[in-house]
Parts: structure tokens; sequence; C-alpha cells
């Protein structure tokens, strides 16, 4: 279990960072390196020179921009975690983070890391997909911005264009009285990688009726998706569950779902209904009890 | 490729391959053999060390990433030579191990983790040693290992008489 013999640098601004992807089509970005490294042992990749950017100032930290939280693409989960911005503003991303890996890992493993790997089973991707997130990806020419709907295209792919970086991830900030969060995964033992998770966001005015609603899949298919149609016929209503079981049904029949050894496309797409019903029930209890 | 690493306190050069894990760097140019190579793509938690008192898998970081963080192995958690730190003294007195090959990943996982939560539940210690594996499926000790240890390092700073 060795990697293959690569250079290693180290550039010290971001422009230089670019320039160094820019020059080089086999160079890839690590940071953290918690899904990189493994894979570089495992030859699963191959690259011959690596760019580290973890310690680029320009590319970490948590602020409050527009709306949205600006999640640098460097900061680690563990800080995420604990962050007074995500707890506060992104519940959703802050319920997520103890099914990620383990308390090392997230010590070492950065947002932007597991954003750019795009793993279908991840969680930071379900909270991008579900919240309808904006990834913004720098290089050498500047910034743009990705819709995370247009960002995963397939099972470790992202819509990263060569030569660029993930440098920011964007979470809308929801602006109801009340909002509530649910999370449920499947999987083989705690904090493995998910068969099945599913994520769900409220907000409710002060009647309790649904004013803003998310939910999102993932581990299904070739990456993690946002059930749109569900969530926007729940808007207006009162989240009653036979209301959000027919939605989701609804929704869960139109998604594409693939099966494997650790399970099949039917108990994928089974199980993907019934967490996405759990977690919006438990977003819906939890909005109710944050008014109290 | 030259790094500069601190380790248990002292500062060490060494020139090695990028490729070159940091486990691999302790293990092969250091001879610090107390941090054990198990799967070698981050599953297993055998190689587990703290960088800056956070526990990380030293077989996911290459050694030319760790220049600048004060790197703890289990041969550095011991007060003096010859003595062992509380969580060491408190596998060994329950038998927290069996063959002994995941012990240096838990003791390195444990001495985190009660610095984070001092005062853990049973659950909240099952959840922290979650990402080191045991294959000899001895966790009921490893467990019992390092509640002794918090409710020793607890009393640690009581007077006598209320040590129980």
């Amino acid at each position: 279990m060795k990697p293959v013999p690569f250079d290693y640098v180290r550039p010290g601004s971001l422009e230089e960072a670019c320039a160094l992807l820019a020059e080089d089509a086999d160079a890839r970005v690590i940071a953290g390196g918690q899904s990189l490294v493994p894979m570089l042992a495992m030859r699963l990749a191959r690259p011959a020179r690596l760019v580290d950017i973890l310690r680029l100032s320009e590319l970490s930290g948590i602020r409050n921009g527009d709306s949205r939280i600006v999640i640098g693409a460097t900061t680690r989960q563990a800080t995420a975690e604990a962050h007074p911005l995500i707890v506060g503003k992104v519940p959703l991303l802050k319920i997520v983070m103890p099914w990620i890996g383990h308390a090392a890992t997230r010590a070492r493993g950065t947002v932007g890391g597991s954003i750019a790997h795009a793993d279908p089973s991840a969680e930071i991707p379900l909270v991008a997909a579900t919240l309808e997130a904006e990834i913004v990806v720098q290089d050498v020419h500047g910034q743009s911005v990705i819709a995370a709907s247009e960002f995963f295209v397939g099972p470790m792919v992202a819509a990263i264009p060569l030569g660029a970086l993930v440098r920011e991830i964007r979470m809308p900030v929801w602006t109801q009285p009340r909002i509530g969060t649910g999370f449920h995964e499947v999987n083989a033992r705690h904090s493995d990688f998910a068969f099945v998770c599913a994520a769900a966001q409220v907000g409710l005015d002060d009647q309790g009726r649904c004013t803003a609603c998310a939910v999102g899949v993932g581990g299904l298919g070739e990456y993690p998706i946002a059930l749109k149609e569900a969530a926007a016929v729940l808007i207006a209503t009162t989240l009653d569950e036979a209301a959000i079981t027919d939605a989701v049904e609804a929704a869960m029949a139109k998604v594409d779902v693939f099966g494997d050894l650790h399970a099949s496309a039917d108990y994928r797409r089974r199980v993907g209904g019934v967490l996405a019903r759990r977690a919006l029930i438990d977003a819906r209890r939890s909005a109710l009890d944050a008014a109290q | 490729m030259k790094v500069e690493l601190s380790v248990n306190g002292g500062q060490r050069t060494v020139d090695i391959e990028p490729r070159k894990t940091l486990i691999d760097c302790l293990r092969d140019d250091f001879g610090l053999t107390g941090s054990h190579a198990g799967c070698e793509h981050g599953i297993c938690g055998a190689c587990t060390v703290l960088l800056d008192g956070e526990p990380a898998r030293s077989c996911l970081i290459f050694a030319v990433q760790a220049d600048g963080y004060e790197i703890t192995t289990i041969e550095g958690v011991a007060p003096a030579p010859g003595e062992l730190s509380v969580i060491q003294d408190a596998f060994c007195e329950t038998h927290g191990m069996q063959c002994g090959f995941c012990t240096p990943g838990m003791v390195m996982t444990a001495t985190a983790f009660l610095k984070r939560n001092p005062q853990p539940t049973r659950a909240d210690i099952v959840e922290a040693i979650s990402g080191n594996i045991c294959r000899c499926t001895g966790y009921g000790q490893i467990v019992e290992a390092i509640t002794l240890a918090a409710d020793r390092l607890a009393r640690a700073n009581m007077p006598r008489g209320d040590q129980g």
C-alpha cells in the first residue's frame, strides 16, 4: 500500500497554486488528504504532482456573506462542526458532521475536500445538494460559481474544470422564524460509508405552516440529489405525516437508483424513501421544538 | 526532499521521498516503532498519533506535510522513561489488549479523547474508539481501561481525603 512516486509542492499563495495546476494536467490538489491519500495508497490515483493547498490562508475559515455562509475549502471538518456560524445558521451541516468519518479524520479532513471528492454517499455533498449550495471554483483566469445541482456529475466526479480548485462553498442561510433539521443514515458500522442517507431542513411560520422545505437523498445513485418536487409540494402544508409520505413516495419513484453487493436497488429506493420521510418528520418536530 | 519534524518534543530532520507517509517515516527513519502500520489506508486506526494534540492517522498524511506540527507518538505519552501515562497504566491494569497491535492507536485516541471529554459516558467511549479496530475483538476491556483512566484522571488533583 504505497503510492506511486510524485512531486510535492506547497505553493505560497492561491495564485501560485492555480499557476501550478494550470501548467500540469497530472497535478492533483491535496489538502486534508483523508480521501485522496487512501486512493493514492491503493493506486487508484496516480498524480505526477501534489499541490498542497492546506496552509493557504485565503482558502480557510468561515464567514458571513450576503445571505450565505461562506466556508473556505480548506476549513477542517472539525472546525466547521463547532463553528458558531455553522451551528447557528447552517444547522443541517452541523447535524451531519458527527456522521463523517471519525474524530481523527474530521480533525484533518476539509469541507472542500469532501465536496471535491464527490462521494455519492458522503454527507457534506448531500447537504450541499439538499440546500442548493454554490461551489466556487478558481483557476488562473478567475473564479466561477457552480450550483450544487450542476457540480456533482458522477461517483467521485465533480464538475471542477481542469486546472481549477474548489475555493469555497456558499451555504444558503434560511431566515424563517422556526427552522428544523433531520438526518438519517444506514451503514454497516458507525461512520462507515452510507448505503443510503437522507437530509431535510424545513422552515415554519408562526402558525406552523411550512414556508421553506429542502430534502435530499444520498447513496442511491451517482451523486446526492435534492428531491425538489417533494419539497415544492410540501410548501404551505403543516407537514403532516400523510403529506410527507405522499410527497416523498412520488419523488422517489423518479430517482435513478443503483444496486451493488451491499444493497440492492430495490432496497435502496425503499430505504431512501423511509429515511427521507423520517428526516422530514424530525425536521418538522425540531422546528416546532425550536420555537418553544 | 528535506523536512524538519517536531516529534515528542525533539526536532528531527530527514531527507525522504514525498510519497513516504508519516507512519513509515516515524518507524523507518526515526525508529519509533510504537505506532503500528495496519491497513495503511485510514481504516484501522493503529497508526493514530497526535498532531498539535488532535488525533490523526499517520498513514493519511505524508511526512513532508507534517512540518510545523507538534507530533506526539505512543513513545511520547509517558511522563518519564520507565513510567506509564495514566491511560497506559489503565490499559495494563484492566488488560485492555489481547495481541496488542491496536493498543498504541487506542491509547493515542483515548489520550486525545479524554482531554476533550474528561467525564465520558460508556456510549461516548464506544463512539470515540469506533475508528480504531481491534481484530481480537477485545473492546470490552478497552472500554473498561478508558473508563478507569477517566476516573483516575478526574480524581488526580483531588485532596487525598476526597479520592474515595
